[in-house]
C-alpha cells in the first residue's frame, strides 16, 4: 500500500482539500487500487475530471491528469481516446457535474460507447459551492436552493445510461471501498462505455440540512442499505424500497467507438 | 518554393485544405451554416489520411474534443458560425489557460442570435477578442480571399503549434462561400514544432522561461492540465505573485512573437491624404476602390488591409496615421474595430466609421463616395 501511495499518489500535493467526513478519498484510493490491478502501465494511464470536489482528485493522482471545464470532462476524454485509442481513460465527475452541466455528453458517450471509465462520485448534493441540489438529489431532500425540499425527482443515473447506450453499469459505495474497487476492476476491463456510481457521503453539505447525522452515521446507512443486485433478485419491489442495489447492474457486449472508427479506415489499434 | 498548382475552390475548402497541409489530422464539430462545408471536407478527407473526424453532440463538445485531442497529440480544428463560436467560449477560454494549441474557425454570419444565417456579416470581431471571460490574449486572422482562407489556416495551425496559443480564423459567409483560384503547392506547409524528444526528466509543461514542448499524454511525463491558474508543473496555485506572473507570461508570448503574428498589407499612395482600413470581405472592395483611385488616377489613397486584426496591428495604425488626414474603417457591423483604429490613430488622423448591417457587403460604390467626400 505504500509503494502505491509513492508511485500513483502525489504525496507533495497533499493534503487535500476535502472536508472531514467526505467520502472522496475513500473512492479516490479504490480507484488507485483498481488501477493498481488492472495490471495497467503507469504512462498509459490518463484521469480526466470535471469540477467540483471530487473532480480535484485528478490533481493528487500520480498520472497525466486532465482537469477540465464544469460538465465537459467526457468531451475532452472523448477526443483524447479518439486520438491516442491506447490510453486507459478514468473520468471522474461529480453528481451535478455528470447530470445536470454535463448530461448531453455523457448521454452521447454512452451512445457512442466509447470506452472511457466514467466513474460518478455521487454525494447528492453540489458540495464545492455549499449545497445546492443537482439532479441526484432524492426528491424531497433539502438543499440551499430547495430549503423547504426539492421537488424534482431524481435521475437514476445507471438506468440513463444504459438507456442511452452505456455496456457497463455498476453501483458501489463509499462504505464498502472493496467492493468499489473490484467494480472499478471490472470496468476498466469491460471494453466500452462503462459507467461507476460510487455513493459518497457529504456529510457537511448534504448531511447536515438533512439531518442524516455525521460521516459515521452516513457511511452506515449507506452500507445497511445497500444489497447486492444478486440478492436483490430474489426480493420483491417492496423489500426493494429504501435499498440500494450494488453491483454490476448491466454489461454486455456491443461495438465499441474508437474501435470501430479506426477499423473503418484500416487501422488496428489492438 | 515548392511547385503549385491551380484549383478553383471555395474559402471554406480552402481553410480544411490548409488545415490538412498542415498536418491537422484532428476535426470535431458540430453543423452549422455557413461553416458546414469545413466540416464535410474533414469527414471525406481525414479518415482517407489516418485522422479523425467526430461530429460532436454539440459546439461546447466539439471544442472540448478538439482540446483532448490536442493533449493526445494531434493538430486539431474546429469550425463554426456566431452562434455556435458563443458556445465555444468557456472552452476556448481553457485551452488558452492551459496553453493547448488549436484552431478555431468561425465563419462569420449575421447576428446577433440565430440572426440571417446566410447573411455575411464581421460582427463577431470584438466576440473574437473578448468573447470568453478573463484578460487572455488571443490571435485571430481574418482572410479576405479563398487563398488567403488557405495560406492563413496553415498559418494559424504552425503558429498555434509553435505558441501553444490557440488561434481564431475568423472567415465570414462572403469568403467561406465564394469560389476562386488557390495555387495549391506540391508538398507539405507544416511546420514542425520544437522537438518533443529532448524533454528533460524534470519537465516543467510551463515552464517561466518561455515555451516548453507540449509533450502529449502517455509518455511517461505525468503532469497535470487545468483552467485554473497554476505552477510551472500545472498544479493549481492561488498565490497572488504566481497567478499575476502566469497571466504575464501568456501575455508576454504574443508580445515576443508579433512579427510572426501581425499580417498586414498596404497598397496605394505613399502618403495617402484618404486611407482605408479593411479587414475580410470588406477588403475586396476597398481594394477595387483604391487600385481604381491611385493606379489610374494617381489620387492619394492607399489601403491597409489587416489579416491579422487580434492583436490589433497597433503600430501599424500609428504609422498610417502620421501619414494620412483621413482614416476610413468599411466594417459589416455597427462599429466594432473602428474604435481600435481611433485608439491608436492618436488624433493624427480623423478616422470615419463607415458600416452596413443589413447582411449585404459593402460595395465598392459606398466606398468610393466616402473616399471622395474627403479628398
Amino acid at each position: 500500500m505504500e509503494q502505491l501511495t509513492q508511485d500513483f499518489l502525489r504525496t507533495k500535493k497533499l493534503p487535500h482539500i476535502w472536508c472531514p467526513g467526505c467520502g472522496n478519498g475513500i473512492v479516490t484510493a479504490a480507484l488507485v487500487r483498481a488501477i493498481d490491478r488492472t495490471g495497467f502501465d503507469q504512462k498509459d494511464v490518463v484521469i480526466v475530471s470535471g469540477i467540483g470536489c471530487s473532480s480535484r482528485a485528478a490533481g493528487y493522482l500520480n498520472f497525466n491528469t486532465l482537469h477540465t471545464t464544469h460538465g465537459r470532462a467526457l468531451a475532452f476524454a472523448t477526443g483524447l481516446k479518439m486520438a491516442r485509442p491506447e490510453l486507459k481513460l478514468f473520468v471522474i465527475m461529480g453528481d451535478g457535474d455528470c447530470s445536470a452541466i454535463g448530461g448531453n455528453h455523457f448521454i452521447h458517450s454512452a451512445r457512442r460507447n466509447i470506452d472511457l471509465n466514467a466513474i460518478i462520485v455521487n454525494n447528492h448534493i453540489y458540495g464545492m459551492t455549499g449545497g445546492q441540489h443537482s439532479p441526484l438529489t432524492p426528491a424531497g431532500k433539502k438543499a440551499t436552493t430547495a430549503p423547504r425540499g426539492t421537488l424534482e425527482p431524481s435521475f437514476d443515473l445507471l438506468e440513463l445510461a444504459r438507456g442511452a447506450g452505456a455496456t457497463f453499469g455498476a453501483r458501489g459505495n463509499a462504505a464498502q471501498p472493496r467492493q468499489l474497487e473490484q467494480l472499478i476492476i471490472r470496468a476498466a476491463k469491460h471494453k466500452g462505455f462503462s459507467v461507476i456510481e460510487a455513493l459518497s457521503p457529504c456529510p457537511i453539505a448534504y448531511g447536515r440540512r438533512n439531518k442524516l447525522g455525521g460521516a459515521v452515521d452516513m457511511l452506515r446507512d449507506m452500507k445497511e442499505k445497500s444489497i447486492s443486485i444478486e440478492r436483490a433478485a430474489d426480493m420483491d419491489e417492496t423489500d426493494l424500497e429504501d435499498r440500494t442495489i450494488n453491483g454490476v447492474l448491466y454489461s454486455v457486449d456491443a461495438p465499441e467507438y474508437a474501435e470501430a472508427y479506426y477499423h473503418s479506415i484500416g487501422k488496428d489499434i489492438g | 518554393m515548392p511547385e503549385t498548382k491551380p484549383v478553383l475552390m471555395q474559402g471554406n475548402e480552402a481553410c480544411a485544405a490548409g488545415a490538412i497541409n498542415a498536418g491537422v489530422r484532428f476535426y470535431a464539430g458540430y453543423p452549422i451554416t455557413p461553416s458546414t462545408e469545413v466540416a464535410e471536407q474533414m469527414a471525406a478527407r481525414l479518415p482517407e489520411i489516418g485522422g479523425v473526424f467526430i461530429q460532436m453532440e454539440d459546439e461546447i463538445a466539439s471544442m472540448a474534443a478538439v482540446i483532448g485531442a490536442s493533449i493526445g497529440g494531434m493538430r486539431t480544428l474546429t469550425a463554426t458560425s456566431g452562434p455556435g463560436f458563443s458556445l465555444k467560449q468557456e472552452n476556448l477560454g481553457y485551452a488558452i489557460m492551459a496553453e493547448i494549441p488549436c484552431v478555431v474557425v468561425n465563419v462569420q454570419r449575421m447576428g446577433p442570435s440565430t440572426g440571417v444565417p446566410t447573411a455575411p456579416a464581421q460582427g463577431d470581431v470584438m466576440q473574437a477578442r473578448w468573447g470568453t471571460h478573463g484578460d487572455h490574449p488571443i490571435i485571430v486572422f481574418c482572410p479576405a480571399s479563398v487563398y488567403e482562407s488557405y495560406y492563413l489556416t496553415i498559418a494559424a495551425v504552425n503558429l498555434s503549434q509553435k505558441l501553444r496559443q490557440p488561434i481564431i480564423v475568423l472567415l465570414d459567409e462572403v469568403i467561406g462561400h465564394m469560389r476562386e483560384k488557390v495555387l495549391i503547392p506540391e508538398g507539405k506547409l507544416m511546420v514542425e514544432r520544437s522537438s518533443d524528444k529532448d524533454v528533460p526528466a524534470d519537465y516543467k509543461p510551463y515552464d517561466e522561461k518561455g515555451i516548453a514542448p507540449l509533450v502529449p499524454f502517455g509518455f511517461g511525463h505525468y503532469y497535470h492540465v487545468t483552467g485554473l491558474f497554476h505552477d510551472q508543473y500545472g498544479f493549481p496555485t492561488g498565490d497572488p505573485p504566481q497567478v499575476e506572473r502566469a497571466l504575464d507570461r501568456i501575455h508576454e508570448k504574443l508580445e515576443k512573437y508579433r512579427d510572426e503574428i501581425i499580417l498586414t498589407n498596404y497598397i496605394g499612395h505613399k502618403e495617402p491624404r484618404v486611407a482605408v482600413v479593411a479587414y475580410g470581405c470588406t477588403v475586396r472592395s476597398a481594394r477595387s476602390v483604391v487600385k481604381k483611385a491611385y493606379w489610374q488616377n494617381r489620387l492619394p489613397v492607399g489601403l491597409l488591409s489587416l489579416q491579422t486584426v487580434w492583436p490589433f496591428p497597433a503600430k501599424e495604425i500609428e504609422a498610417l496615421a502620421k501619414k494620412a488626414d483621413v482614416i476610413i474603417v468599411p466594417e459589416m457591423n455597427m462599429g466594432q474595430l473602428v474604435g481600435e483604429v481611433e485608439r491608436h490613430a492618436c488624433g493624427e488622423a480623423r478616422v470615419v466609421p463607415l458600416n452596413r448591417y443589413d447582411g449585404e457587403m459593402i460595395s465598392p460604390d459606398q466606398i468610393s463616395d466616402e473616399v471622395g467626400r474627403w479628398l
